[in-house]
């Protein structure tokens, strides 16, 4: 839909899985959801965060595909891989800086969140978007998110690889992109890793 | 007597729950048979009565497609709204009616069933009294069959005793506004949450109970508003809290009282407000005297700065609303927990405008509604007073009775199956009521419904009480039927028709008619759709408090649902009260009520050491008659966890995952443990949505707050065990996969 922008807010999640019961009722791929769910340490928090396909500028998954069988559309839009094409080698799977796509089995097809290409090119917002109690997920025009407390970004360091995407993560305002290092994670002698010092 | 006639795990076998996962014809169904119609109506579960279309195609419902255009919801569904639809084309659907053989149920025929249902009731109002029948009511039926139903005690049955699970719901909160503003409503719209400097959420879980009031919050806190949350569990809202008061389970009253005390103290009240629009105030100011912040941390655990700031940003906000739910109004207290929220309210003002007052968030899919018009056991329609001369008047006038032919006011829900166990009401009428999971100390329950000499039950699946009856009537769900309901704004929305009832089963309004008709009655009940009773319904309530005399279904189109009172037919309805500042008592004042600290029903001790609370999660609806059929609710959270906190779990070795036995002076339950560092340490929490020996509420108890009748579902004292390993289970052996690769049928 023209004007209308994807952002994640994991901040708002209530944990509440109505986007994972809803994408499954989306008619092109009704019983399967696409949506990625986590509760982010249930011991120590309530905090859980849902999110779709980022829609990478240069998507990891099309790149490793040895079987050009993952398109960008024009408009951004990262598709399911094409069914003549896949060859069910999970490549894309295992090279998705965000653990994106998903191998359906018994098709032998790596399917993936689409944005609801089927709801968004009939003028219909995306299906987890839509409803989102909390708005965590959510498919608006920029001047609504600006009213947020948070802010908008799309660029994305995993180590090296600079990722930038159609969606939006809503960040706290002082940061420019969100950045995740595995060394921040690793113990070594002399240095806390991030995770004990949390 | 009313037992069931063979195990339940043999009825479970039949009847279910079964679980139904896929739409009718399965998933890929739809591509080849798509939709013929959407209709617009409203969610079935849950007070906020989302806005939602249904996807039809026959006679079935098989999917469902957001309504964007419904102000209060803009499209949003929790999962249960999400799923919802997975429960009309079900496997355990009751088709036809049932009477019960000593091998389980036979089918019969309307006619059977019906004649059998009016001879039983008959004989035994001949034989003790019209008293000794009583009928149960739902707070999920359409507000058109509450007041139906409400009429049939009275005029058809001329029973004293209907009472409905709205009891168990949000009368704490009822009585208490009623004391304070004369008028038993949210005092605000929705609308209104987005424009507060402060939210105060005292004991309600929003982001699992009323999951699209997260968002109102959460813009709340786009807007700069600061969120205060207090509760014994940090719930999904508590995630961005600005301030989290960790409560313990029954002292509410006392946090709320210290931030009055603070207030007062600190000289945040507004005077002005207080000495014109209040009466009752200098009674209260005593009354919180001795509540310092120091004595009520002791008593609540809530830190002393924490009280004092909570009751600074509350009073010192321009605008503030207090937001409460279950967790404040199920206690022996629970009415005078809520009037000390009022009493905040109104001390500092904050009532009457943008931004400001208080709301209770009506938990159950027609609270609201279903409370206005005539199923609680001491009102008439319109929210009117069962005992006002006046009120008996008008209401015997629309019914074509004699006033003094309206009994007097009866038990309420708890007291009738109390006094079901003990001989004094022999026959129960139930519709849309699962008594044996929601009512507390269930083994108690399950004593009076065996003691029963007759039994009968409308519903649409058979549900564990239903289990016990003699005769099931196989009722309509809420697509079947049109109606109307309020949500917990005080919306009145129109509930479409979308589906007739399969097979033989019926709409609920034409088997009360027709029971009525039996019971020789008939000439009261010339209703022959649901609109007839709406017509009726805005006569009984005009120049009620609950006015819904200038409401008619296609206003409710036009508007996209109207606020009650809504006295004329080109009144727009009333979205926000006391915009005139005066409360809809005759004094037009608003009264400050007294409220006075005592200890609950089941105080923990040394042999009890452990508070246990109960509650809801967001994937499962009240008692579960439902959704415990749809397969996607159940797999999100399959069996109820017992919540700990390591520092609990450690004292008795439990480790998450492990076996624990949680015993009260009532009776014991083995869960699996959930360790967590989001619960007090003295705290357990069980989740109450299921039956048998998963059931919460074998552990709660029957202490009633005095005035509202509600039980203490937040607070019983417990004690924990390790155990080795589940209880035997027999009786949950039927809830197992069905349908998962196609159609339920």
């Amino acid at each position: 839909m023209f004007g209308y922008e994807f952002y994640v807010d994991p901040s708002r999640c209530i944990g509440c899985r109505s986007c994972l019961q809803a994408c499954e009722e989306c008619e092109t791929h009704r019983g399967h959801s696409m949506i990625q769910f986590d509760f982010l340490d249930r011991p120590n928090t309530i905090g859980t965060a849902a999110y779709v396909c980022w829609h990478c500028d240069e998507p990891t998954c099309a790149q490793v595909c040895p079987a050009d069988a993952i398109k960008k559309g024009e408009d951004g839009i990262v598709h399911s891989s094409l069914k003549p094409r896949c060859i069910a080698c999970n490549n894309c799977v295992l090279a998705c800086p965000f653990g994106i796509p998903k191998m359906m089995e018994p098709q032998q097809q790596m399917m993936k969140c689409d944005m609801c290409y089927d709801r968004t090119s009939e003028g219909k917002r995306p299906m987890c978007a839509t409803v989102c109690p909390s708005q965590a997920l959510a498919y608006v025009r920029p001047e609504q998110v600006a009213a947020r407390r948070e802010k908008p970004v799309n660029v994305f360091y995993f180590g090296n690889q600079r990722i930038t995407t159609k969606v939006y993560m809503m960040v706290s305002l002082e940061r420019d992109a969100v950045v995740l290092d595995v060394a921040d994670y690793i113990w070594e002698e002399g240095r806390e890793a991030v995770a004990s010092r949390q | 007597m009313a037992k069931p006639p063979v195990p339940v795990e043999d009825l479970a076998e039949t009847y279910g729950p079964h679980l139904n996962y896929a739409p009718p014809g399965g998933w890929q169904d739809e591509s080849v048979h798509p939709a013929e119609k959407l209709v617009k109506t409203h969610c079935c579960f849950c007070g906020q009565q989302c806005g939602i279309q249904l996807k039809v195609r026959g006679n079935q419902v098989i999917g469902f497609e957001p309504w964007e255009e419904f102000p209060f919801n803009r499209g949003m569904l929790c999962p249960k709204g999400v799923k919802r639809y997975l429960q009309g084309n079900h496997t355990d659907r009751l088709l036809e009616p049932l009477l019960r053989t000593d091998q389980g149920f036979r089918p019969a025929t309307w006619e059977e069933a019906l004649d059998f249902t009016a001879r039983r009731l008959r004989a035994i109002q001949e034989r003790y009294g019209r008293d000794a029948v009583a009928v149960y009511g739902g707070a999920s039926l359409s507000t058109e069959k509450s007041y139906l139903l409400g009429k049939f005690a009275r005029v058809a049955l001329g029973t004293r005793h209907i009472d409905y699970n709205g009891r168990l719901c949000m009368v704490s909160a009822g009585t208490a506004y009623k004391l304070a503003f004369g008028v038993d409503r949210s005092t605000i719209p929705w609308s209104d949450i987005p424009k507060a400097q402060v939210l105060f959420v005292i004991g309600a879980n929003i982001g699992d109970c009323a999951p699209i009031t997260a968002d109102y919050i959460w813009r709340c806190r786009d807007s700069g508003g600061r969120l205060i949350v207090a509760d014994p569990r940090m719930t999904p809202i508590s995630r961005n809290a600005d301030l989290y008061l960790p409560v313990r389970p029954g002292t509410d009253l006392a946090l709320l009282m210290s931030m009055l005390h603070v207030i007062l103290r600190d000289g945040l009240e507004d005077r002005r407000f207080i000495a014109e629009r209040t009466v009752g105030f200098e009674v209260v100011e005593v009354s919180v005297r001795n509540y310092d912040p120091r004595i009520a941390a002791e008593m609540t655990g809530v830190p002393p700065e924490a009280i004092e700031k909570a009751a600074h940003w509350f009073a010192r906000a321009e605008r503030a609303i207090a937001m409460h739910a279950r967790g404040l109004e199920h206690h022996s207290k629970g009415v005078e927990n809520c009037l000390a929220v009022i009493n905040l309210v109104l001390a500092t003002g904050k009532i009457g405008r943008e931004g400001c007052g208080c709301t209770m968030i009506t938990g159950q899919g027609n609270g609201q509604g279903g409370r206005e018009h005539g199923q609680k056991c001491d009102q008439l329609p319109g929210m009117r007073h069962l005992e006002d001369p006046e009120a008996r008047r008008h209401v015997a006038r629309v019914w074509g009775i004699q006033p003094d032919q309206i009994p007097q006011a009866g038990y309420t829900a708890e007291e009738i199956m109390e006094a079901i166990h003990r001989g004094e009401i022999k026959g129960l009428l139930s519709i849309c009521f699962n008594p044996l999971v929601s009512l507390p100390d269930a083994n108690f329950t399950r004593e009076a419904l065996d003691r029963l000499e007759f039994l009968g039950i409308i519903d649409f699946f058979l549900s564990e009480t239903a289990q016990h009856a003699d005769v099931v009537l196989a009722g309509s769900l809420q697509e079947e039927e049109e109606g109307v309901g309020c949500t917990a704004e005080g919306r009145v929305v129109h509930i479409r028709k979308a589906v007739d009832p399969p097979a033989h089963a019926r709409g609920d309004t034409d088997i009360i008619v027709d029971l009525a008709h039996r019971l020789g009655k008939g000439q009261h009940f010339p209703f022959r759709s649901p609109r007839d009773v709406f017509e009726e319904l805005r006569e009984a309530s005009r120049g009620g408090i609950a006015d819904y005399y200038g409401i008619t279904y296609e206003k409710l189109d036009q508007q996209m649902g109207v606020f009650w009172p809504c006295p004329t037919l080109d009144h727009p309805g009333t979205p926000r009260f006391f915009e005139d500042l005066r409360s809809f008592h005759a004094d037009g004042k608003f009264h400050f009520q007294e409220t006075l600290w005592r200890d609950s029903g089941d105080p923990v001790d040394a042999d009890f050491p452990v508070y246990l609370t109960t509650g809801r999660v967001v994937s499962q609806y009240l008692s579960g008659t439902q959704t415990r059929r749809i397969g996607a609710l159940v797999d999100q959270y399959p069996e109820p966890r017992v919540e700990i906190h390591p520092r609990l779990a450690e004292q008795h070795g439990i480790r998450d995952g492990d076996w624990v036995t949680v015993t009260t002076r009532r009776d014991q339950i083995t869960l699996q443990a959930m360790v967590v560092r989001t619960i007090r340490p003295d705290t357990v929490f069980i989740p109450y949505h299921w039956p048998g020996r998963r059931s919460a509420n074998r552990l709660t108890h029957r202490t009633l707050d005095p005035r509202s009748k509600i039980p203490e579902f937040k607070v019983s004292a417990c004690r924990l065990q390790k155990a080795a390993g589940p209880e035997a289970a027999p009786d949950d052996r039927a809830a197992r996969r069905n349908g998962a690769s196609g159609g339920a049928r």
